[in-house]
């Protein structure tokens, strides 16, 4: 009797045990840039694996503020491959979990048909009101646009006409309003099902600027942590990486 | 110096437009207060809360619907657009035009509770004198709500100086034109530039500290002299 007891309390004891092993939940920063195909992505994840992603969208910069003070996310998931990269340097990563999760496609936009070009060669006429850029202090699409308009030689021209948006969202915002007619934002901002969804764009070619690479990794509190581990080798599966080509992003 | 040039402009800036938005809404929240202190129309309760919306709203709602509404589609835009001014939003005046809405209750509240203490007395006085309502809010109301106005203006200059979440949303972050002090800072957080973040953080912080400190001083010198 006493050892069919004690087997019982040992199983339940195991059960107990095993539950946090089995479905682990983590909590992932998740750049803002990267909303819709991380919802996805993480449906997806949950299904097949049982575990739990709790995401929190954001600007990165944030998030690396909150990182370095202790929140509580295991995995990061930057809008560029500088601020893991000093998280690794910050020691506050599992070093060796950093990779390219994919890669920004710029987009030349306006909500208007017709109004930009597909080469934007209309940049060059400047017939236009206020060009939106996602601040390029912070933002890794808008040095990129600033990149793009240096190489045409375009940049002293056009940028009296700037206005910036404090990161890619509120650039699409500003243009979306009608605000400004055009600006630089994310393809994955304006895609929808493999197309442009609507108004005029100008997809600019990746040799125009440095490659917009987003990398994310596993911070030092998610190093035990299943669900973390289990999400970001999801993250590199044929699986995941067709959700995240299907919203325009390369990789 | 340890501050940028451009933190510099951006402190700048945000004198400029909370000088411009305190002044502008001494003389519309003046009347609006005045009214809402004196009049038992029933209209005065929706009025007192249309006033005090900015206090409860969150800066985001209040940015967005500006954004739409003074945008190229939006009835403000239309408005500024016929009389040949342009859009507003990403324009200095814009955010003068954000600001008056956002900081109206810290003018009108003040006054409105000065207005009131003041009772009918002193009106009904002034009137068997032989003053006219005019004469009688210039010579009598304004003397007496000194403190109230002291109050009202500091209170908007100070919010204004606060400003962040509504110019984040209608500013487009121009250098000298919209990007003012809690923008830069907020970049400077941003940029992962925290020296230079907590040199303008730490200015700020000493600016409202004096601020609130010389208003609270004022207040209780005058109380014990009054």
């Amino acid at each position: 009797m006493k050892t069919i007891m004690k087997n019982i309390l040992l199983a339940m004891t195991g059960i107990l045990l095993a539950i946090p092993a089995m479905a682990a939940e983590v909590n992932v920063a998740v750049a803002a840039n990267f909303t819709a195909p991380m919802k996805q992505v993480a449906a997806e994840f949950e299904k097949e694996t049982g575990h739990k992603a709790v995401l929190s969208f954001g600007a990165s910069g944030k998030f690396y503020a909150q990182i370095r003070n202790g929140a509580p996310f295991q995995l990061f998931l930057s809008a560029d491959d500088e601020k893991p990269s000093q998280l690794e340097k910050d020691g506050l990563t599992v070093p060796g979990t950093r990779f390219t999760y994919s890669v920004g496609t710029l987009v030349l936009w306006s909500p208007k048909s017709g109004f930009v070009d597909a080469k934007g060669e209309m940049l060059r006429k400047g017939q236009f009101g206020k060009l939106a850029i996602a601040n390029p202090k912070l933002a890794p699409y808008g040095a990129a646009a600033i990149e793009v308009l240096t190489k045409q030689g375009l940049l002293t021209m056009l940028s009296p006409k700037f206005v910036q948006g404090e990161n890619i969202s509120q650039t699409f915002q500003f243009i979306s309003t009608g605000n400004a007619e055009l600006g630089f934002v994310a393809l994955s901002q304006v895609m929808k099902e493999g197309k442009i969804a609507s108004g005029s764009a100008w997809i600019v070619p990746g040799a125009l600027h440095s490659p917009i690479r987003q990398d994310a990794v596993l911070l030092a509190t998610g190093k035990d942590n299943a669900a973390a581990r289990a999400l970001l080798l999801y993250l590199k599966s044929d699986k995941a990486k067709k959700i995240i080509r299907s919203y325009g992003y390369g990789i | 110096m340890f501050l940028e040039q451009s933190d510099l402009q951006a402190i700048w800036l945000t004198l400029r437009l909370a000088t411009v938005v305190t002044a502008i809404l001494l003389v519309l929240g003046t009347p609006v207060a005045w009214w809402l202190a004196r009049s038992r129309s029933w209209f005065k309760g929706p009025i007192g809360a249309v006033v005090a919306l900015p206090l409860v709203l969150p800066p985001s709602v209040l940015g967005f619907y500006l954004l739409l509404a003074m945008g190229p589609n939006g009835p403000v835009g239309w408005l500024t657009q016929t009389l040949g001014v342009g859009n507003l939003p990403f324009t200095f005046w814009g955010l003068v035009l954000a600001s008056v809405f956002y900081s109206f209750p810290f003018m009108v509240q003040p006054l409105q509770n000065a207005f009131e203490t003041i009772g009918d007395r002193p009106l009904e006085v002034a009137a068997t004198l032989g003053a006219s309502r005019l004469d009688a809010f210039f010579t009598v109301v304004l003397p007496l709500s000194r403190r109230g106005f002291m109050t009202a203006s500091i209170l908007t200059f100070a919010h204004t100086v606060g400003e962040f979440g509504v110019v984040l949303m209608i500013g487009g972050n121009i250098p000298g034109v919209t990007r003012v002090a809690s923008v830069q800072i907020y970049d400077h957080v941003e940029a992962l530039e925290y020296g230079s973040a907590h040199n303008m953080a730490a200015i700020m912080l000493v600016f409202s500290f004096l601020v609130l400190l010389a208003l609270y001083a004022w207040r209780t010198d005058k109380g014990k002299r009054d």
